[in-house]
C-alpha cells in the first residue's frame, strides 16, 4: 500500500494533511478538486487514486473527468447537482482515498529519433545548457517519466519530471505546426506530440510510433500512471518503423 | 440504404451528434454540435431521437442531392436554403424527391446551419458517438469536414419513432402540413450577444480592472475563431499572468486569459487542460449562442450567480420539453 511507502516520516499529521482538498466550482456545471498546489508525485497520486475510484464507482450525473497534476476536474449534469452537494458526495470518496490501491504501473519504452530535422531545437537546447547534443539525449533518455495525466488533445501525456539540467522554458513564440510524433520539452516537463498541432514545447526528436489510434484496444499509447522511458533510435530504425 | 451526396461541401461541413462525453482523462474532448439546441430541434422536426447525427454547416451551406425520398430539417441560422429552386424555410421539415437537391448560400444570420435528415446520418461511432473531431481527425465521416463527391448514409427509423411523427417516412404522396417550430417559440431559443457568466476558477486573480474590462466592453469575435476557441478582440484584462500557473482541467465556455492578455473562449472541440487563468465561464444555457458567433459579432458579458445560472438551464430545458414547442 501507498502509505507503506513513505512510512519512514509518515506522522499522523502528514497523513491528514494528504486529505485535504480545496474545491472551487469550474463553471455552472464542473467543479475543480485541488489537492494542494505544487506539482509533486504525492499530489498527483492523490488525482490519479479519486480517478480510479470515480471510474470504479461512478456517480450518477456525473459525466466528465479531467486529472491534470494535482487537481481534477468534475463535470456533472447541472440539473441533477449543484457544487455543495456534489462536494459533500465526493468527500466520502476523499475519506476512502488511503485505502485505494492504483494498478502497478505499466512500463513503456517509446523510441525516439533525436535531432536534425526530427529535433529542429535540440541544438539550441544544448547550447543554453552549454552541453553537447549528445549530451542532450544521453539525459532525456536516462530518466523513467511519470505519465501525470493527459490532456490538451486526445493522447497527450505530461511527463515528469525532466533531469534538472534539461529544464528550459517554453518557445517564446508557438509553432503553429508541430508535426505528429514530435518529442518535446517544456519547464521540467516531456512529451510527445499525438497529431499536428500548434505547439510552444521546444522539439528533440520524434517517434514513428503512433500515440493515438482509433483501431488500437485502449486507443491511447500511454495512460495516466503509466511509466516511460525513451530509446534513442538511428533513422534507418525510425524509416524501417515507420513503414510497420 | 439512403444516401445523400455532396455537390458541394460548402465552407466547413461536419457530421456532428451531441458529442462523447466521459473521455476527459484521455485528453478526448466531447465535441459535438456547436450549437446544441439547433441539432436537438431539427432532429425533433424530422422525428429522430435529439441526439442522431446531422451535418452541421458553417458561414457557407453546401449542396447536397437526395438518391432517395427523403425527410429533411434546416435549423440554426438561416442559409437561404432552396429545394430545386424552391425555398426552404428553417425551423420546418421538409420532403424531398429522389433526385433532388439542397442548396445553401452564405449565412445570412449567425455562423452555423444544421440539417437533419429522417434516420439521422450515419456516422461510425468513435467512443460512443459520430461527431467529427477535426484537430485528431476521429469521428464522423472519415475524421474530416466534408468534400465533394461524399455520399452519406441516411440510417432508418425504428417503427415505434416513425409513427410519432405522424408520416411515413418517405412517403411521397400528399403530407400532412410540414412540422414547424413556431416563431413565438423559436425567439426564446434566439442567440445572445449577451453572454451570462459565472466567475471561474481563478476569477480573483484579476485585479477590479480586469472584472471592469471584461464587464464593461464589447468585444468582437476574432476571424482566428473555430470549434476549438473563440478568440475575441477588446480591451486588454490585466492579471492574468499569475507566475507559472500549474496546468489542469478547463471547462467547456471557459473564458481564458491568454498571456497578450485577450480572452479566449474554450469550445465545444476545447483542450482537455490549459496552463491559463480562467476569469469567467459561460453559462450552460448560453452555450448554444456562441455556436452561432461569427467573425466580427459583436458581444458583452454579464456576470451572474451559479443559482441563476441554474435557473437558466432549467428554464431553457422546460421550453426544449414543452409539446407546443413543434406544430
Amino acid at each position: 500500500m501507498l502509505a507503506k511507502k513513505s512510512s519512514g516520516k509518515a506522522s499522523s499529521i502528514k497523513s491528514k494533511k494528504k486529505l485535504s482538498a480545496r474545491f472551487n466550482p469550474a463553471s455552472d456545471q464542473s467543479l475543480l478538486i485541488y489537492f494542494g498546489e505544487k506539482i509533486t508525485i504525492q499530489a498527483n497520486e492523490q488525482v490519479r487514486k479519486l480517478l480510479h475510484l470515480l471510474e470504479a464507482e461512478p456517480i450518477a450525473g456525473v459525466r466528465n473527468l479531467h486529472p491534470a497534476y494535482c487537481s481534477l476536474l468534475v463535470k456533472f449534469d447541472p440539473l441533477k447537482w449543484r457544487h455543495e452537494k456534489l462536494e459533500k458526495e465526493l468527500r466520502k470518496y476523499l475519506v476512502q482515498l488511503d485505502k485505494v490501491r492504483l494498478p502497478e504501473p505499466r512500463h513503456v519504452e517509446i523510441p525516439v529519433c533525436y535531432g536534425g530535422e526530427y529535433g529542429p531545437d535540440l541544438n539550441e537546447v544544448a547550447a543554453l545548457h552549454k552541453i553537447t547534443p549528445d549530451q542532450v539525449v544521453e539525459l532525456h533518455a536516462s530518466a523513467s517519466y511519470l505519465v501525470y495525466f493527459l490532456g490538451f488533445v486526445p493522447g497527450f501525456a505530461y511527463l515528469g519530471e525532466l533531469p534538472s539540467e534539461l529544464v528550459t522554458p517554453r518557445l517564446a513564440a508557438p509553432r503553429k505546426k508541430v508535426p505528429a510524433g514530435s518529442v518535446g520539452i517544456a519547464g521540467n516537463q516531456t512529451g510527445v506530440y499525438p497529431f499536428e498541432t500548434p505547439g510552444g514545447w521546444r522539439l528533440l526528436g520524434r517517434t514513428p510510433l503512433a500515440m493515438f489510434r482509433e483501431d488500437r484496444e485502449g486507443l491511447s499509447l500511454l495512460s495516466i500512471g503509466d511509466r516511460v522511458r525513451f530509446v534513442p533510435i538511428p533513422r534507418e530504425r525510425f524509416a524501417e518503423l515507420s513503414r510497420t | 440504404m439512403s444516401t445523400i451526396e455532396v455537390l458541394s461541401p460548402g465552407l466547413l461541413t461536419t457530421v456532428q451528434d451531441l458529442g462523447r462525453e466521459g473521455f476527459g482523462s484521455m485528453g478526448v474532448s466531447p465535441s459535438g454540435a456547436a450549437d446544441p439546441i439547433a441539432l436537438r430541434i431539427g432532429n425533433r422536426l424530422v422525428g429522430n431521437s435529439e441526439g442522431a447525427a446531422g451535418l452541421e454547416m458553417t458561414l457557407l451551406g453546401g449542396a447536397f442531392q437526395f438518391h432517395r425520398p427523403c425527410v429533411g430539417a434546416l435549423t440554426g441560422s438561416d442559409f437561404g436554403a432552396t429545394l430545386d429552386g424552391e425555398t426552404v424555410l428553417a425551423w420546418a421539415s421538409f420532403e424531398a424527391k429522389p433526385g433532388q437537391t439542397l442548396r445553401l448560400g452564405p449565412t445570412r444570420s449567425g455562423a452555423r446551419c444544421y440539417l437533419c435528415v429522417q434516420g439521422g446520418i450515419v456516422a461510425k461511432q468513435f467512443l460512443g458517438s459520430g461527431s467529427t473531431h477535426l484537430l485528431s481527425g476521429l469521428g464522423g465521416h472519415e475524421g474530416r469536414s466534408l468534400r465533394k463527391g461524399d455520399v452519406l448514409k441516411i440510417g432508418r427509423l425504428p417503427e415505434g419513432e416513425k409513427k410519432e411523427t405522424g408520416r411515413k417516412a418517405g412517403s411521397t404522396g400528399t403530407t400532412r402540413h410540414p412540422r414547424k417550430v413556431p416563431v413565438t417559440a423559436l425567439k426564446q431559443f434566439a442567440p445572445r450577444e449577451v453572454l451570462r457568466v459565472t466567475p471561474g476558477p481563478q476569477s480573483n486573480w484579476f485585479p477590479r480592472a480586469a472584472q471592469k474590462a471584461l464587464y464593461e466592453s464589447a468585444y468582437l469575435v476574432s476571424e482566428e475563431t473555430n470549434r476549438m476557441g473563440l478568440r475575441l478582440e477588446g480591451p486588454n484584462i490585466p492579471g492574468g499572468a499569475h507566475g507559472e500557473m500549474i496546468s489542469e482541467g478547463v471547462s467547456l465556455g471557459a473564458i481564458q486569459i491568454a498571456a497578450g492578455g485577450l480572452p479566449i473562449i474554450l469550445f465545444v472541440e476545447q483542450q482537455t487542460t490549459g496552463g491559463y487563468a480562467k476569469i469567467a465561464n459561460v453559462v450552460a444555457a448560453d452555450l448554444s449562442s456562441l455556436g452561432q458567433l461569427r467573425p466580427r459579432d459583436e458581444i458583452r458579458f454579464e456576470l451572474v450567480s451559479f443559482a441563476t445560472a441554474r435557473k437558466l438551464l432549467i428554464e431553457q430545458e422546460k421550453l426544449l420539453a414543452c409539446p407546443d414547442l413543434i406544430v
